[in-house]
């Protein structure tokens, strides 16, 4: 499937040391050192505002860093780079614009490149890509429809095929578990694991809950509190490393399906403005 | 507003009726300025209609309105005044307003402003109601020759732009974020955008007015997007939709003396509504028989 040069198995996909993010003077979160062995799959956790999008921001070069070191494939993170593949938060989307799918993953191919595509020459080859990635996320059926008519699963499987379109070994996944049922989570992470597998890419996957991907995730990186934490679930989602990660007693409780719920954050460390008594579930 | 000569009269003889017409330079001045127009205004309309940035390009006609009335009282001719403010608008609109929701005030004020240059320069021009009249609504019979082809360079121009940016454009007209990510120029773009939209205006302006502008810039687009969803087919819909419109009003307003932007707009309005009509009904049939209708293209594809 891949064309391009495999990264040197003892090379990580992404390398971070002492990492810190923020805009401007003031960092939202520092001293992050992790790697991500290439084919890992990752979920990026923490509340909301920790700065996991950040994090992408970076990796994706939008972002520089405000201190540390970052590469990604190898090299420094650079705008534009062909081997990543994102899907931004679905939202942003506006869903009443008169676009088909097929023509929303195409521009995933040359939607980048000046001019318009020659009517002669490699059509039919573009042609397939993108009905390759359109039939990698199963999406063929509805694909030549409006993107207003489709439902929000049925959008975030286009939008992956448009990452997957022009062949990266790198997928950043901003919360495309958001605002879907249970269901069609758990049919979206069988479907990037799937083919994360199959085109041996590394994925990073932004979430709100851990649960839905524990099956599906080798590594969590965990944001919260301007820290950051990193390493398999079962070691990071856990009452010692989750208090140390917030300065505060945390509880993780593990159900018998081995499902993890943390209990005793406060609102307030996610929002220092907000008071909220609840327990956030991971 | 010039009415075309009133002894012409309709014959079931088509060919001889349009020779008829042809034989005069003002009319043939009008149907190339017209098609001239048609062509840029429609391919400039999918993109402004899928942007959804209708309210920028109706801003643009009225920063128009001053420059032309400015031109009028300098003694200039006012397609120069048109290009000038148009561009300068854009260039304006689109460095200060970014974020979306900003947008619309900062176009609105700008509009507000102009549209007051527009009333002074009236009024510091005596005698300059026609003038007005026909930059207000169009003067398409008045078109000459040298306008004519200032207005085949200008549309070439926007044509030219639009293709070199064409993709880019659409990538982020449609998908801002990831374009962005794929180090697209999307600020760049947005004023590119907006300068072409000046520059569709600017001789749109001839043919039907400032204040009908969007017979030609919007409904045509309009229609092509209820027709189809590729983007080159919308656009060339769009281009024989306004084409169509700037052809017939101005045969007709040949042989009926009101005034050709009036038949223009009506046309534009008609081909809109029949459009709106039969595409509901079309909607509504298929949602009778049921939903999960796919893509032609895409029926026969297999799951991963």
């Amino acid at each position: 499937m891949s064309s391009h040069p495999l990264t040197p198995p003892d090379q990580p996909a992404v390398c971070a040391h002492d990492l810190a993010a923020g805009y401007g003077e003031s960092a939202v979160w520092s001293h992050a050192t992790f790697d991500v062995a290439p084919g890992s799959f990752v979920a990026i956790l923490g509340p909301n505002g920790a700065g996991k999008s950040t994090l992408l921001r970076q990796l994706l070069g939008l972002l520089r860093p405000l201190a540390g070191r970052l590469e990604v494939l190898g090299e420094p993170p650079h705008r534009g780079n062909p081997s990543i593949g994102y899907v931004p938060q679905a939202r942003t989307l506006d869903p009443e614009v008169a676009f088909r799918g097929v023509d929303l993953v195409r521009l995933g191919l040359d939607g980048h490149r000046f001019g318009f595509a020659p009517p002669w020459g490699s059509r039919a080859a573009r042609q397939q890509a993108v009905e390759r990635a359109v039939a990698s996320v199963a999406a063929a059926g509805y694909a030549g429809r409006r993107l207003g008519a489709m439902s929000g699963g049925e959008r975030q499987r286009l939008l992956l095929a448009q990452a997957l379109v022009g062949e990266p070994r790198l997928l950043l996944l901003d919360e495309p578990l958001a605002s879907m049922d249970v269901r069609n989570q758990a049919a979206m992470v069988e479907l990037i694991s799937s083919v994360a597998l199959e085109r041996r890419l590394t994925v990073l996957l932004v979430a709100h809950d851990l649960n839905p991907l524990r099956n599906a995730i080798d590594l969590v990186c965990y944001v919260a509190n301007g820290r950051v934490a990193f390493g398999p679930p079962e070691v990071v989602v856990t009452s010692e490393v989750l208090s140390t990660l917030y300065g505060a007693p945390v509880e993780v409780l593990v159900d018998s399906r081995g499902r993890r719920f943390v209990v005793g954050i406060e609102e307030e460390t996610a929002h220092p403005h907000r008071h909220g008594p609840d327990g956030v579930s991971l | 507003m010039i009415a075309a000569s009133g002894s012409a009269s309709f014959s079931w003889n088509l060919v001889s009726d349009l020779s008829q017409m042809l034989s005069y330079q003002f009319m043939r001045n009008a149907f190339l300025a017209g098609t001239i127009v048609s062509v840029v205004a429609g391919v400039v309309g999918y993109f402004v209609v899928l942007r959804r940035t209708a309210f920028a390009a109706h801003a643009l006609s009225h920063i128009g309105f001053a420059g032309a009335a400015g031109a009028v009282l300098l003694g200039v001719n006012p397609v120069w005044g048109l290009l000038t403010f148009c561009l300068g608008g854009a260039l304006a609109m689109g460095s200060l307003g970014q974020r979306l929701r900003d947008r619309d005030t900062v176009i609105g004020i700008v509009l507000a402003f102009m549209l007051g240059l527009g009333v002074l320069f009236i009024a510091l021009y005596s005698g300059f109601s026609t003038e007005a009249y026909s930059i207000l609504f169009g003067e398409i019979l008045g078109i000459s020759t040298s306008d004519v082809v200032l207005t085949a360079v200008v549309g070439a121009i926007a044509l030219a732009a639009l293709g070199a940016m064409y993709r880019p454009l659409l990538f982020a007209s449609v998908d801002e974020e990831v374009a962005v990510a794929r180090r697209v120029p999307v600020r760049l773009l947005s004023i590119a955008f907006l300068l072409t939209v000046a520059l569709a205006v600017a001789v749109a302006v001839q043919v039907v007015g400032v204040l009908l502008i969007f017979s030609l810039l919007v409904t045509p687009a309009a229609v092509a997007e209820r027709l189809t969803m590729r983007p080159a087919s919308a656009m060339v819909a769009a281009v024989a939709v306004s084409l169509a419109c700037s052809w017939l009003g101005l045969a007709i307003g040949y042989y009926v003396s009101y005034p050709v932007s009036f038949f223009i707009t009506s046309l534009a309005f008609l081909a809109y509504a029949l459009t709106r009509t039969a595409t509901a009904l079309a909607r509504r049939r298929a949602g009778r028989l049921g939903p999960g209708r796919t893509g032609p293209e895409y029926a026969g594809g297999h799951p991963g």
